[in-house]
């Protein structure tokens, strides 16, 4: 078992070696992977912020309840009761049908022409502040319908424009973030499996050393493996980085903003399991790239190693020949050119 | 150890460099693959370590079928059989050291046995004294005998070699073949092309003819 840590531990060093030879490339992947990784990640940020300004700005939701006209005050105050027991609400407030009537005649210069009225011909009114938990447009549409329901209730009726706006919206944009996330994964997967691809070329020789004297593809794999894996460690780590730039310049004029509403928001920065999460992420798809890399270039490579099989051989033996030949050719005149 | 029944190889550029050739090498034997240049010796070795795939026949190795063995199983198949290159193939960045113990670090062997074993394989060939050095620095004949020390450091049951002595002087290449006389001697089966017929007078072994392709002489049985 300690021998076979060690073993690993030396790769892993190796691994780390063989990076730094080639400065170049292993600099360029780093930074296209923190870059490819960074943007998906501020986007998140972006909507988790947005969610949170929504949710601090937002005028409050509303719930109106019109009672039925035959409903008395006595009635009224005993369903207020009940409304504010329940867990979903935050807070009730009665309007009374006087009270409406007197509004309306302020407001509506109507006065005089509706003394002429028999009776008041306006509902009682409860208004219904939900919980914060419960504003989900789904929630508040089964508290609407659950109210509406309620005996003595005639209708209810919620002022919910402004929060499914602004969840539709905030849906969308995290469906966009997924894609985006999806197809920047892509470039990563690309970019890693590129310079992966690029080292087996260089260790050609050396490869087909190890496997004539019985390595197996497994212990030939090992070393690009964790290349990959260190190139997309090295990647997470940039990309934080980038990160916490991004919202170190983001802060201030955001504060300022704040400031000027009033408002004691706080930017949501990179939490520590998020900044895991990332590491994690950009570590599991370096070892996918080398892994996929490394198995397509030794089949392609030593392509002789299969058992003969006819038709294989008749359809592509000649394309790997000419490869072959064709590579040789380009080699032996890079060395001249030298 | 070798047995070939009916083995043909065509390259896939349809050129046929083995036609339906039939021997068998005992264990612990020791026979010289002959030929003009272009007959088939190279081709007949790469078949025995699963470089190149026989398109015809059967191919008995050490109690292996070849024609059978899957892609998953040639690494453990190779570590059973020692292979020497006319171009060494040594790995030019590495030490003779590190060159030889190649073969015991695929196999997993741990380290103080590697150690041990890597310095008995160049003791073997005289190159003790010389295991820090790079493959570079040394002279072709010494090359050729890391390669040798390579070969044997796992102690393989069998030996190829490929015209082990191409570019060396007689003498050299007298002390090389006496080396791998000496691996036979301990046991070790061994088969050596060459077109050099003066080691076949001096050390009056088996002999395994082709031409163009084809068996001429399959040699003494025994
Ligand atoms: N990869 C290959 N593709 C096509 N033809 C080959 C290949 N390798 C060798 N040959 C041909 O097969 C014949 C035997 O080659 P080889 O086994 O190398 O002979 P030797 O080692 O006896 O000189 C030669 O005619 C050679 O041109
Ligand atoms: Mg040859």
């Amino acid at each position: 078992m300690r021998t076979y840590l060690l073993r690993h531990v030396q790769v892993l060093i190796a691994s780390v070696g063989q990076l730094s030879r080639t400065p170049g490339s292993t600099l360029m992947s780093v930074g296209v992977i923190g870059i490819t990784l960074a943007l998906p990640s501020l986007l998140y940020l972006l909507l988790v912020n947005a969610e949170k300004v929504g949710n601090a700005w937002h005028p409050g939701t509303h719930i109106s309840l019109f009672l039925d006209l035959g409903v008395d005050a006595e009635r009224a105050q005993s369903l207020l009761e009940r409304l504010r027991r329940r867990e979903e609400t935050q807070q009730v407030r009665m309007i009374s049908a006087d009270r409406a009537l007197q509004e309306f005649k302020e407001l509506s210069g109507f006065g005089e022409a509706l003394d002429a009225l028999p009776h008041n011909p306006l509902p009682t009114l409860l208004v219904v502040t939900p919980e914060r938990a419960f504003e989900h447009p789904d929630e508040l549409q089964r508290l609407v319908s659950e109210f509406g329901a309620l005996p003595g209730v005639e209708l209810a009726q919620l002022d919910m424009e402004w929060v499914q706006r602004f969840h539709v919206t905030l849906r969308l944009a995290r469906r966009a973030a997924l894609v985006l996330s999806v197809l920047l994964a892509l470039a990563v997967l690309l970019t890693v499996s590129n310079t992966i691809r690029l080292a087996i070329l260089n260790r050609r020789d050396e490869i087909e050393i190890i496997q004539l004297f019985g390595g197996t593809d497994r212990f030939i794999q090992r070393p690009f493996l964790y290349s990959g894996m260190l190139q997309g460690f090295f990647g997470a780590g940039t990309a934080i980085l980038l990160i916490v730039a991004c919202l170190q310049v983001l802060r201030s004029p955001i504060r300022q903003l704040a400031d000027l509403y009033g408002s004691v928001f706080q930017i949501a920065g990179l939490r520590v399991h998020e900044a895991l999460a990332l590491v994690a992420i950009g570590i599991g798809l370096g070892w996918l790239a080398s892994r996929w890399s490394v198995r397509r270039h030794l089949h392609r490579m030593f392509p002789s190693a299969e058992p003969y099989s006819p038709t294989k051989a008749g359809t592509f033996a000649h394309i790997s020949t000419l490869r072959h030949r064709v590579l040789k050719l380009r080699r032996s005149d890079k060395r001249r050119n030298r | 150890m070798i047995r070939f029944s009916q083995v043909s190889k065509r390259y896939p550029n349809g050129h046929e460099a083995l036609k339906r050739i039939s021997f068998t090498l005992e264990r612990e034997q020791m026979a010289f693959l002959v030929g003009h240049s272009g007959a088939g010796k190279s081709t007949l070795l790469r078949l025995v370590t699963l470089i190149e795939r026989s398109t015809h026949g059967q191919i008995v190795v050490n109690n292996k079928n070849l024609t059978k063995l899957r892609r998953r199983q040639i690494p453990f198949f190779r570590r059973q059989v020692g292979v020497i290159f006319q171009d060494h193939k040594l790995l030019h960045d590495r030490t003779v050291f590190d060159n030889v113990a190649l073969p015991l670090v695929v196999a997993g062997v741990g380290h103080r046995e590697l150690g041990r074993r890597v310095r008995a394989a160049l003791d073997k060939v005289g190159l003790l004294g010389k295991e820090r050095l790079y493959p570079i620095t040394l002279s072709g004949g010494e090359q050729q005998r890391v390669g040798i020390a390579r070969a044997v450091v796992n102690r393989p049951p069998l030996v190829l070699a490929d015209e082990p002595t191409g570019n060396l002087d007689a003498e050299l290449s007298d002390e090389i073949m006496d080396l791998f006389h000496q691996f036979n001697q301990y046991g070790v089966t061994v088969m050596i092309a060459t077109h050099e017929r003066r080691h076949i007078q001096r050390l009056g072994k088996r002999v395994i003819e082709l031409k163009n392709g084809e068996l001429m002489s399959a040699g003494d049985q025994n």
